[in-house]
C-alpha cells in the first residue's frame, strides 16, 4: 500500500524532471519542421551528390551502381585520349581558373562601384536614404535572364553604347563587346552589385563620424583618415559584400552563357556539360563538390578574418 | 461528410471527368506551331501544355530523372535508339494508326525505328553552314566556313554547341565517318577545331536575332533556322558542306510513363495528317515526312534553297547514327578541350 501511494504521488523532484522532459519534447517537436527542411532540402541532395560522385557513369546518362573513384581522379588527372599518358586535367583546371579569376575581377569591380554608392547613400539625410536604397533593390524585381538580355542590348554591335560612341565620334566602327570576357565581367558586376552595396551601406551607416572628425582635428590627411580610420571600421561590411558577390560569381551560369557566348566554359557550364551532352553524372557531381569546397574555403577564411577582428577590439 | 463527398468528387473528376482530357508535350523550344495546337484542341477537346527543351541531352536527362509528368517527347533520330533501349518510350504502334498511310516511304523503315513501332515523323532537316553573303561571296558549300574560315568572316562566327552535329561535320571534313573512333581522324578533328576556335565569336543557340541584325556573319546552323533568318535578312544564306553533312529527323514518341496515353496516341495520329504536317513545317520551316502536305505549305517553302537540297549534294547528307558510349566519351573529351 505504501509503495502504491509513493508512485501515485510523485515527489517534487520527479515532477520537475517530468516538466523538463515535456519541455524538451515540445522543443524538439517545435524544431522538427525546421530540421526536416534542413535534412530534406540541404543535407539530402548533398548526400546524393556525394554518393553519385563515387559511382560509374551510365551509358546514356544517369549512373550505374558500381563503386568507382574514377570521377574524383578525373577532376584533377586524366589520360590523354591519343597517347594514353596520365596528365593534369588541364581542361578542368583552366576552366576553374577562368571562373576564379573572373569572380575575383567581378568582386573587385563591384567593390570599386559599390563603396562610393554605399557611401553616397549612407551620407544622405536619413529621410532620403530609403529612396536610394529602394533604387538599389529595384533590379531584383525582374528575372536574372531578363536583366542579362537587357545588357546584351546595350553592348551589341548596333547597341546603345556603340551607337552613342559612334555618334560622338569617339570610335569609327562598332566595338566588339558582346561574347567577350569583358561582357561577362561587366554583366556579373551589374547583376551582383546590390549584394556589395547593401552590407557596405550597413557598415557605413553605423560608422561613428566623430572618429573621422577626431582624425581631421589631429591633422590626418584625407587619404590617411580613409585608410587608417574609415576602412578598418567598415571592413566587416566590405568582407561580407565581397563574399556575397564572390560566391555566386564562382558558380554563375546564365550570365556567362548569354554574354560570353558559350565559347569558353565557366565552371558552372562545365558541370552542366557533364549532366547533359557529356553524360558523365559522377564527374559532374565530383566537380560540383569541388566547387562547393572552394566556396567553403573562402567562407572559412571569412570567419577567421572576422573573428580575429573581434578579438582585436 | 459533406467535405469528404466533395473531396471524392474532385478526385473522380480528375481521373475520369473533364480534366482528364489533357496532354503534356515536351518539345524543342520555338518549334511547335501554336496554330497546330489550337487546331488539335478544337478538334479533340484535349487541352495541351507545351514545355521547352534546348537539346536532346537535356530532354533525356530530365525524363530519366523521373517525375517529369510529360506524355510526348520529340527526340532526334540518333537519340531514339537510346530512348527505346532505356525503356523510356511506349510501343504505341503508329504503323497501325489510320493516318500512317501518309508517311513518305523512305521514312517508314528507318534505322532508328524500323517499321515505326514507336515514333511518328515530325520534321527533318540538315545541319550545315550559314553565311551572310554580303561579307563573303565565295563558295559556301563547305565546312571550311567554320573550320578554316576565310579572312572576311573571322571573328563573326557562331557554332551551335550541339556536340553531335559539330563532331559529325568536322569528322566528315577531315575524311572520317560519323561516330568513328579512328584516333588519327579524331586527332585531326581536335586540332582542327581548337585551331579554328580563335576565329569564332561564340558557341550559342538561338541566334536568329544576331544573324538578322548582323552581329554574326557565319557559322554552323540548322537549315530551317537559317530559313527563318533569311526571311528577316536576305543576305543570310545556307550552305550544304560538300565534305558531308548530317541529316536528322525529330520524331514524336509517347513516354513509357505517360499519364495520358490515349490523348498522346491521338496526337501521334493527328500529326500524320497532311494538313497538320504542313502547319508544323509552316512554323519551324523544316520539311516534314508526310506525303500530300505540299499543297498546304506556304508558297515560299516549296522552292526554298534551305529545304530543297541541290541535286549534286543530296548524297552527301547522312542520317547520323547513335555513337557507342566509349566513342561518346572520346567526343566529350574533345568537346571539353575545345571549350576550355
Amino acid at each position: 500500500m505504501a509503495e502504491v501511494s509513493a508512485m501515485s504521488e510523485p515527489t517534487a523532484g520527479a515532477l520537475e524532471r517530468e516538466a523538463e522532459r515535456d519541455d524538451n519534447r515540445t522543443r524538439w517537436l517545435l524544431s522538427l519542421p525546421a530540421m526536416i527542411i534542413i535534412v530534406l532540402a540541404a543535407a539530402g541532395p548533398l548526400l546524393v551528390m556525394v554518393v553519385y560522385s563515387f559511382l560509374t557513369p551510365g551509358d546514356y546518362g544517369n549512373v550505374k551502381w558500381e563503386f568507382s573513384t574514377q570521377a574524383w581522379v578525373n577532376t584533377i588527372l586524366q589520360r590523354d585520349i591519343f597517347d594514353d599518358t596520365l596528365m593534369w586535367a588541364d581542361a578542368h583546371l583552366s576552366i576553374f581558373w577562368r571562373s576564379l579569376s573572373l569572380s575575383l575581377i567581378t568582386t573587385v569591380m563591384a567593390f570599386a562601384f559599390g563603396l562610393p554608392t554605399a557611401w553616397f547613400i549612407a551620407t544622405q539625410p536619413p529621410g532620403k536614404r530609403e529612396f536610394w536604397l529602394f533604387l538599389v533593390t529595384v533590379p531584383f524585381w525582374s528575372n536574372l535572364l531578363v536583366r542579362t538580355i537587357a545588357i546584351q542590348e546595350l553592348i551589341r554591335a548596333e547597341g546603345v553604347i556603340n551607337n552613342l560612341l559612334l555618334l560622338l565620334g569617339i570610335i569609327d566602327e562598332p566595338l566588339q563587346m558582346m561574347f567577350t570576357n569583358f561582357a561577362i565581367a561587366f554583366g556579373m558586376t551589374y547583376v551582383y552589385l546590390p549584394l556589395m552595396v547593401l552590407p557596405i551601406y550597413a557598415a557605413v551607416d553605423k560608422l561613428d563620424f566623430r572618429l573621422v572628425e577626431a582624425a581631421n582635428d589631429l591633422y590626418a590627411s584625407r587619404w590617411r583618415t580613409f585608410w587608417r580610420v574609415i576602412l578598418p571600421l567598415i571592413k566587416p561590411g566590405i568582407i561580407a559584400g565581397s563574399i556575397l558577390v564572390f560566391i555566386p560569381s564562382l558558380g554563375a551560369y546564365v550570365t556567362p552563357r548569354v554574354l560570353g557566348g558559350g565559347k569558353n566554359l565557366m565552371f558552372g557550364n562545365l558541370i552542366e556539360l557533364q549532366f547533359g551532352q557529356g553524360r558523365n553524372w559522377p564527374l559532374g557531381a565530383a566537380l560540383s563538390l569541388m566547387l562547393m569546397a572552394a566556396v567553403m574555403v573562402s567562407l572559412i577564411w571569412y570567419v577567421r578574418v572576422t573573428s580575429r577582428e573581434r578579438s582585436n577590439v | 461528410m459533406k467535405k469528404l463527398f466533395a473531396a471524392a468528387s474532385v478526385l473522380a473528376l480528375s481521373t475520369t471527368g473533364v480534366w482528364a482530357q489533357e496532354l503534356q508535350i515536351y518539345n524543342w523550344g520555338n518549334y511547335t506551331n501554336p496554330k497546330l495546337i489550337d487546331k488539335f484542341e478544337a478538334e479533340t477537346g484535349i487541352k495541351v501544355t507545351i514545355t521547352d527543351y534546348d537539346s536532346n541531352d537535356t530532354a533525356l536527362a530530365k525524363v530519366k530523372a523521373g517525375g517529369h509528368g510529360f506524355d510526348i517527347v520529340v527526340p532526334s533520330n540518333s537519340y531514339i535508339p537510346i530512348w527505346v533501349g532505356e525503356g523510356l518510350l511506349m510501343e504505341t504502334r503508329p504503323d497501325q494508326m489510320p493516318n500512317f498511310k501518309n508517311v513518305k516511304a523512305e521514312f517508314v523503315d528507318v534505322d532508328w525505328d524500323p517499321g515505326r513501332h514507336y515514333t511518328v515523323p515530325w520534321q527533318w532537316g540538315s545541319t550545315g553552314v550559314v553565311v551572310n553573303t554580303k561579307y563573303y561571296d565565295g563558295d559556301i558549300n563547305t565546312s571550311a566556313m567554320f573550320l578554316d574560315p576565310p579572312e572576311e568572316l573571322r571573328g563573326k562566327i557562331n557554332v551551335v554547341p550541339e556536340m553531335g552535329d559539330v563532331m559529325s561535320l568536322s569528322i566528315m571534313y577531315y575524311g572520317g565517318e560519323p561516330c568513328t573512333n579512328d584516333k588519327e581522324v579524331l586527332k585531326k578533328v581536335r586540332d582542327g577545331l581548337v585551331a579554328a576556335k580563335q576565329h569564332w565569336l561564340g558557341m550559342d543557340y538561338g541566334n536568329l536575332e544576331k544573324f538578322a541584325k548582323e552581329d554574326l556573319w557565319a557559322g554552323v546552323n540548322w537549315n530551317g533556322s537559317t530559313f527563318r533568318m533569311r526571311l528577316q535578312n536576305e543576305n543570310v544564306n545556307y550552305g550544304y558542306p560538300k565534305e558531308g553533312f548530317p541529316l536528322w529527323m525529330d520524331s514524336v514518341a509517347v513516354l513509357a510513363d505517360a499519364k495520358n496515353v490515349e490523348e498522346a496516341k491521338t496526337f501521334q495520329n493527328f500529326v500524320m495528317d497532311p494538313e497538320n504536317a504542313a502547319l508544323i513545317s509552316e512554323f519551324a520551316r523544316y520539311a516534314n515526312g508526310i506525303n500530300g502536305s505540299e499543297p498546304f505549305m506556304p508558297e515560299d517553302m516549296k522552292s526554298a534553297p534551305e529545304i530543297v537540297i541541290p541535286a549534286e549534294l543530296v548524297e552527301k547528307g547522312v542520317f547520323t547514327p547513335t555513337c557507342d558510349p566509349e566513342t561518346q566519351k572520346l567526343y566529350t573529351r574533345i568537346w571539353t578541350d575545345l571549350q576550355k
